[in-house]
């Protein structure tokens, strides 16, 4: 008798019934709303928007909710949902120098014009689950401060004006930006194109390249030149009415990566820059992304592609979570096809092996 | 916070212009890989997205749609692109290779000879034939450029030094219109001959990759092989369990914990055709028709 082994319509409604029933769960819990995972879940809502490229906190938070807190479902929601809007055009560029800091830190020098700003880090708590925390806390306010009066300037154009960091590259106004959202790929890519990538991609795979350059596989010599995050205005140029008007502000975290030297017989000897940048509070991400930015311009700067980190095609291959997972997870759709001409050459293959080893050996050679 | 609206066939017409255009030009080079900036669906990078970007920019109101995943119209993903179409694009569906303007497909190439006007339209994972034997998008294209194909002759070769045979069962590798090699997408090697001097337009979408390439109508499709080696088909001991048909790729089914084994048509539509046109098989008292669609 012929078994039914093919699914069905039906099979894949109840399925999704069900995945709607678990994605609630226990009914006498309270609805999460997505206000509470904006406000009380905000890293990863932060992290769903970088790498879903997208800057839409309501949406992320929806997108985390209907994922059930899995992350890169939750990118793959709001990817998806990007690929259908209708692009007006690119905003000037950002002035990260103009930021409304909230946290600034520099490891390369003690005090800077601006200060250091700790604010919101886990970096110096200690890691000690808080039972306080389970239900009911009320955190005292934080301590408050006039804002500082001036910018601060970015560490790397401090290093900038002595020369001892090599400039950054000024953009072509006139030039298009690179987007490989809307063009394909190809290789060598140039290092917009590198850098959107590196933006868009897996938070754990740009932090385990950038640990790998630190433990010696495509070293770079890395100082975090600076971190910062705060607010920036971004600004759009309206053909009507002739200039940039505002458009809001967004929140980001910056890393600017000092690097070792460069020089030549021609060139005097200066820093390198790597670069991070992501939306929201998202310091390993960008911190990895300035390292693996940096490993990648090795050709750029001649030296020696030889770890994994400085392999162009090999990073921004496989760098993407949401196809990462896909091509992954299509494994466990059916391949019966595929597998069945497998079988079938296998057996044969057998047969053949099991025939020539009951057939009479070959007289030996002469010795 | 209001629900977004979507374009007939899902794509917005610009993406779905970018994909026309990548076609038109793989039509141009037969069996050349012409990238394009495939989008983000609503489903994951594996399931089909390459065909299902390249069918909604095929799509007119007026066609119908035939969808199979294994050679069949009721496995899930089969069901789910079919949906999917249904939904947003309201084109009729049918399982009936024949009547079906537009197919998509997943490993298989229907048992039906395909007639002219149709097109067939091919889920691609991976569409450079030569990746497994060089990882390198740069090398291979220049590989490509030059017709430099010695490095997949040798990979043959090495089969047949070490198995007896080419040890390349699906996804077995052709050259179209004697100049580019050409991955047929994982299809068994026993639908290869299909591809050649076919009626049907035949397009392979690659999402993940974003890659498209084409195989026009009437376009000669040789399966590389030796001249002491020739290509030859998988062939089956057992016909069709169901209807009898000696001629077509065939699914194994496991009946039980004890070795039992049936052979039935992987092509599900050719299989019930045949059934319903009298021909027989030795488990026919039992036709396999799922009550729960239609």
């Amino acid at each position: 008798m012929y078994v039914a082994v093919k699914g069905g319509e039906r099979a894949i409604e109840n399925a999704h019934r069900l995945l709607a029933h678990e994605r609630r769960g226990d009914r006498d819990v309270a609805d999460i709303s997505l206000a509470q995972i904006s406000e009380q879940l905000a890293l990863g809502v932060d992290r769903v928007m970088s790498e879903g490229s997208l800057y839409d906190r309501e949406l992320a938070a929806l997108a985390i909710k209907q994922a059930r807190g899995d992350m890169i479902e939750a990118i793959f929601l709001v990817r998806a949902f990007r690929a259908t809007l209708p692009r007006f055009g690119a905003t000037e560029p950002l002035d990260t120098g103009t930021m409304l800091v909230r946290r600034r830190v520099s490891s390369t020098f003690k005090d800077i014009p601006g200060g250091q700003i700790l604010g919101p880090t886990f970096d110096y708590t200690h890691r000690l689950l808080d039972p306080e925390l389970a239900e009911g806390f009320v955190p005292e306010l934080p301590a408050a401060a006039e804002p500082a009066a001036a910018a601060a300037p970015r560490v790397t154009d401090i290093l900038g004006r002595d020369g001892l960091i090599e400039p950054s590259p000024t953009a072509d106004p006139e030039a298009a930006v690179g987007d490989l959202t809307r063009d394909p790929l190809g290789f060598p890519a140039a290092r917009d194109l590198r850098l959107q990538n590196l933006a868009r991609a897996d938070e754990g795979f740009l932090l385990a390249l950038g640990y790998s350059t630190q433990r010696g596989y495509g070293r770079n010599h890395p100082f975090a030149g600076e971190i910062r995050f705060g607010e920036v205005e971004v600004g759009f140029f309206a053909e009507e009415v002739g200039f940039a008007v505002p458009l809001g502000e967004i929140s980001l975290t910056e890393c600017q990566m000092v690097n070792q030297f460069k020089g030549s017989a021609t060139e005097a000897p200066c820093f390198t820059r790597g670069y991070g940048l992501a939306f929201g509070q998202s310091e390993r991400k960008a911190m990895s992304m300035a390292l693996v930015d940096r490993a990648l311009r090795a050709r750029e700067l001649g030296e020696e592609v030889l770890a994994p980190a400085q392999d162009e095609e090999f990073v921004m291959s496989h760098s993407d979570n949401v196809q990462a997972t896909g091509f992954v997870e299509h494994l466990k759709l059916p391949h019966y096809v595929d597998f069945q001409s497998e079988l079938g050459l296998l057996r044969r293959l057998r047969e053949e092996f099991a025939a020539a080893q009951t057939a009479p050996p070959l007289r030996e050679a002469a010795e | 916070m209001s629900g977004p609206v979507y374009n007939f066939a899902y794509l917005d017409e610009q993406t779905k212009r970018m994909i026309r255009r990548a076609i038109l030009k793989a039509i141009a080079i037969p069996g050349y890989q012409v990238p394009f900036a495939s989008r983000e669906m609503p489903m994951p990078y594996g399931w089909g997205t390459g065909g299902v970007q390249v069918t909604a920019a095929l799509l007119g109101a007026d066609d119908v749609l035939k969808v199979i995943d294994q050679g069949s119209d009721d496995t899930t993903n089969a069901i789910s692109i079919r949906k999917f179409f249904a939904r947003t694009a309201g084109v009729a569906t049918t399982t009936i290779s024949t009547e079906a303007t537009v197919i998509q497909t997943r490993h298989r190439i229907p048992e039906t000879p395909l007639h002219a006007g149709q097109v067939l339209v091919y889920q691609v994972p991976i569409p450079e034939p030569l990746r497994f034997l060089e990882p390198r998008e740069t090398e291979t294209r220049r590989m490509h450029a030059l017709a430099e194909y010695g490095l997949m002759h040798v990979k043959l070769y090495e089969d047949i030094a070490r198995f007896g045979h080419i040890a390349t069962s699906y996804a077995y590798p052709v050259k179209v219109n004697a100049r580019y090699v050409m991955d047929p997408s994982p299809t068994p090697k026993f639908d290869n001959p299909k591809m050649d001097n076919c009626p049907a337009l035949q397009l392979f979408g690659a999402g993940r990759e974003k890659r498209i390439y084409a195989i026009p109508p009437y376009t000669s499709v040789v399966s590389l092989d030796f001249e002491d080696h020739p290509f030859s088909r998988y062939r089956f001991d057992a016909p069709c369990a169901l209807c009898g048909a000696e001629d077509a790729y065939l699914d194994e089914i496991v009946t039980d914990d004890k070795g039992s084994r049936m052979f039935v048509c992987s092509d599900t539509d050719y299989c019930e055709s045949r059934q319903a046109a009298g021909h027989r098989g030795s488990e026919s008292a039992a036709p396999h028709k799922e009550g729960a669609h239609g």
